[in-house]
């Protein structure tokens, strides 16, 4: 099933996400936060999202935040259920988290991202 | 996202409906699903949800012109596409046209992991924005339950599952929401408490190896309903459910008769035979004539031009042809008119409601004037003796309001029991001629005799039957002392008759000559009576004649005395004498 992901379109949303530097830079980690509406909830997750890309892993995430109230073709289009949900798109295997991610140790560890952030830290 | 309290619909007039298009849903639920409100559909795997859940959404489509969004959690978008094109539906067509929008909810297990807070907003998302990009008025959830396998926290899911209901019923669309049937409550996640308007159960059960499929309306809030089991079937066209007790009697009838092709059995029926579009049942042991009864009736009607549907469940029909040939029915010719068609197929072959529905398709089909079932009792074996005769009455039903006359073959097991097991079925018809076998003096013979024949007068005779090489013949039976009397009893008593005939005749010449035989006696008695009177009266005659002269000569005598005595001189006077010697000489 994993073949049949659609794809998430590329530049739907400016990116939020610091600008890459660094040695690692061909190694983009690709989010894409999907929330709907300004909830405490999505703010949380939004919060708790950038502050891992701004310091975990800083200078390698490339962070969209996709509100499905402004778009919702791309809920169907990314298979959005539950929200908050955050899709890892790169690098393979796609993982993807919902909740408000109120955990960000499970959440490295679901985005198979815990030892490449040890290793970036 | 809005969150209002649901606004309670408390209104005067009945509750609003949404006609299914489904054949015979709406006759149970008097109209359809609730409009405007969640309908619970729920049953075992395979039992239909989402088929009946797909046509919901076609029909209305399609004939209600009201769009609709179907939501599969389970089925990919080209997976129902093949499933429901199986019914002859071309979703997408509907789907270019926009009238229906599929929406395939996929979430994989494996690489989803929870954490913390979230709610089922990206599903309303969704929905919404599929409801709203095509106006849809109808929205099917094929099967909710799948969330539960896919999202482990289930106090989120249930309050979000309430708050889905409550949305949908906000969104003023209805909606058919699919869950699998659980072992002790209706749906594996009781689902139930979230519907609280409408619930219909799916059903496949498996009775004598043969599986049938039933629907019932467990609820059906501020309406009436059917509240019974309904088998229903899926055929090429879709779902159809077969509701027996909502059949109403109001057909129109006909005061056309039609012949029976056995010009005695018209003659039994009033002269005329039996009326267009009413149900014929024929019933008989085995052997005793039925499929030639209906074959004649079958080849009476073609000959006159129409058209004849003969299902026959027990012979091919080219084993029905070669057979009926052999006394003189030739039917090959009217099969290829295409004024007789036959349709075989063995009882056994599928389940009763599909036997049904195969039968209404030809009939649809061929617009026969006349349907022959040959015989309907091995059909009505491959289901319970309910069914069967629902099924039955649903057929009957179907027929008569086409003016279509049906005839029936039963097949009994003899005895007189025959008749009251029948009972059942014979209540539904129109006219019942049963077939029987006499046996005695060491032979079998058939008789045929009207039992029932409603709205015209017939003969309440029993009719020997008899089967010869040019076809059927129905003649008088003798009612002897003993009985019934045919075959070879028949035969002799009609000899016997006919002696007696004989006899009399005979016994009347031999009257005729003795009376003759006295007359002419009597004659000749007479004619010697007449000739003795002759001759009496010539002597009487003579007698006369003596006496005369007597007389005379006395009285010349006296005149000759008185002369001679001359007492008186006048009398002499006027009497000579002479003549007198002369007289008494002669």
């Amino acid at each position: 099933m994993k073949t049949k992901r659609p794809r998430s379109p590329a530049g739907a949303a400016p990116p939020v996400a610091a600008p890459p530097r660094g040695a690692s830079g061909n190694k983009k980690i690709r989010l894409r936060l999907y929330v709907a509406g300004a909830t405490t909830r999505s703010r949380n997750a939004v919060v708790r999202i950038r502050n891992l890309c701004e310091n975990e892993l800083a200078g390698r995430c490339d962070l969209k935040v996709i509100d499905i109230y402004q778009q919702p073709e791309l809920a169907r289009l990314n298979q959005i259920v539950a929200t908050p949900t955050l899709i890892k798109e790169m690098p393979r295997p796609v993982r993807r988290y919902i909740g408000n991610l109120a955990d960000i140790i499970d959440l490295l560890s679901g985005l198979d991202l815990d030892l490449e952030a040890k290793v970036a830290a | 996202m809005k969150k209002k309290s649901p606004t309670p619909a408390f209104k005067a007039q009945r509750l609003p409906k949404c006609p299914t298009g489904i054949q015979g849903l709406d006759e149970i639920t008097g109209g359809g699903l609730p409009r405007q409100r969640p309908t619970l559909v729920c049953g075992s795997a395979g039992c239909g949800k989402t088929l009946l859940a797909a046509e919901f959404l076609v029909r209305g489509a399609m004939q209600f012109d009201e769009p609709g969004v179907f939501m599969a959690f389970e089925e990919t978008e080209s997976e129902l596409k093949a499933n429901v094109a199986s019914l002859g539906f071309d979703l997408d067509t509907l789907i270019d046209r926009k009238k229906i929008l599929l929406d395939y909810v996929h979430i994989e297990q494996g690489d989803t992991q929870e954490s913390g807070d979230y709610d089922l907003e990206g599903l309303f998302v969704r929905l919404g924005h599929a409801i709203d990009s095509i106006g849809a008025k109808r929205v099917v959830l094929d099967t909710l339950e799948v969330l539960f396998a896919s999202l482990p926290n289930e106090a989120i899911l249930r309050s979000e599952l309430r708050r889905l209901f409550r949305w949908l019923k906000e969104k003023g669309v209805t909606a058919v929401i699919t869950a699998e049937r659980g072992r002790e409550q209706l749906t594996r996640h009781g689902l139930e408490e979230y519907v609280s308007d409408c619930v219909i159960l799916l059903d496949h059960r498996i009775n004598d190896q043969i599986a049938t499929r039933h629907l019932r309306v467990v609820k059906y809030r501020g309406a009436m309903h059917g509240t019974n089991e309904f088998p229903f079937l899926i055929g090429d066209e879709g779902i159809s459910v077969l509701p027996i007790t909502s059949l109403s009697l109001n057909h129109k009838v006909s005061a056309e008769r039609i012949a029976t092709g056995i010009p005695r059995l018209d003659a039994m029926l009033g002269g005329r035979g039996f009326f267009r579009g009413s149900s014929i049942l024929l019933t008989g042991t085995p052997g005793t004539g039925k499929t030639i009864i209906a074959a004649n009736f079958a080849q009476a009607a073609a000959l006159r031009g129409e058209r004849v549907l003969f299902f026959s469940f027990e012979e091919s029909p080219d084993q029905i042809i070669r057979n009926m040939h052999s006394i003189g029915l030739r039917l090959d010719p009217l099969v290829k008119r295409g004024l007789l068609r036959f349709h075989s197929a063995r009882p056994s072959l599928y389940g009763l409601e599909m036997h049904l529905a195969t039968m209404f398709k030809e009939i649809a089909a061929f617009k026969p004037h006349v349907v022959v079932v040959d015989p309907i009792t091995s059909l009505m074996s491959s289901g319970t003796d309910s069914e069967g005769k629902g099924m039955v009455t649903r057929l009957i039903d179907y027929l008569k309001a086409g003016l279509v006359t049906s005839l029936f073959t039963s097949l009994t097991q003899g005895g007189h029991a025959l008749q009251q097991s029948e009972a059942a079925m014979s209540s539904l018809m129109d006219s019942w001629i049963l077939l029987q076998d006499y046996e005695g003096n060491g032979e079998r013979n058939r008789v045929l005799y009207v039992l029932k024949a409603r709205g015209m007068a017939h003969s309440n005779q029993i009719r020997e039957f008899l089967i010869s090489n040019h076809g059927i013949d129905l003649v008088d039976a003798y009612i002897g002392p003993g009985g019934v009397l045919t075959g070879s009893a028949r035969a002799a008593q009609h000899s016997l008759e006919k002696a007696a005939v004989l006899a009399s005749q005979q016994e009347a010449a031999q009257l005729k000559r003795e009376v003759e035989r006295k007359h002419g006696a009597l004659e000749y008695k007479i004619s010697g009576l007449r000739s003795d009177y002759e001759t009496e009266a010539a002597e009487l005659r003579r007698i006369a004649e003596q006496v005369g002269t007597r007389t005379f000569v006395l009285g010349t005598e006296r005149d000759a005395s008185g002369i001679l005595r001359q007492a008186d001189v006048k009398a002499s006077a006027f009497a000579p004498a002479k003549p007198i010697h002369t007289k008494i000489k002669v």
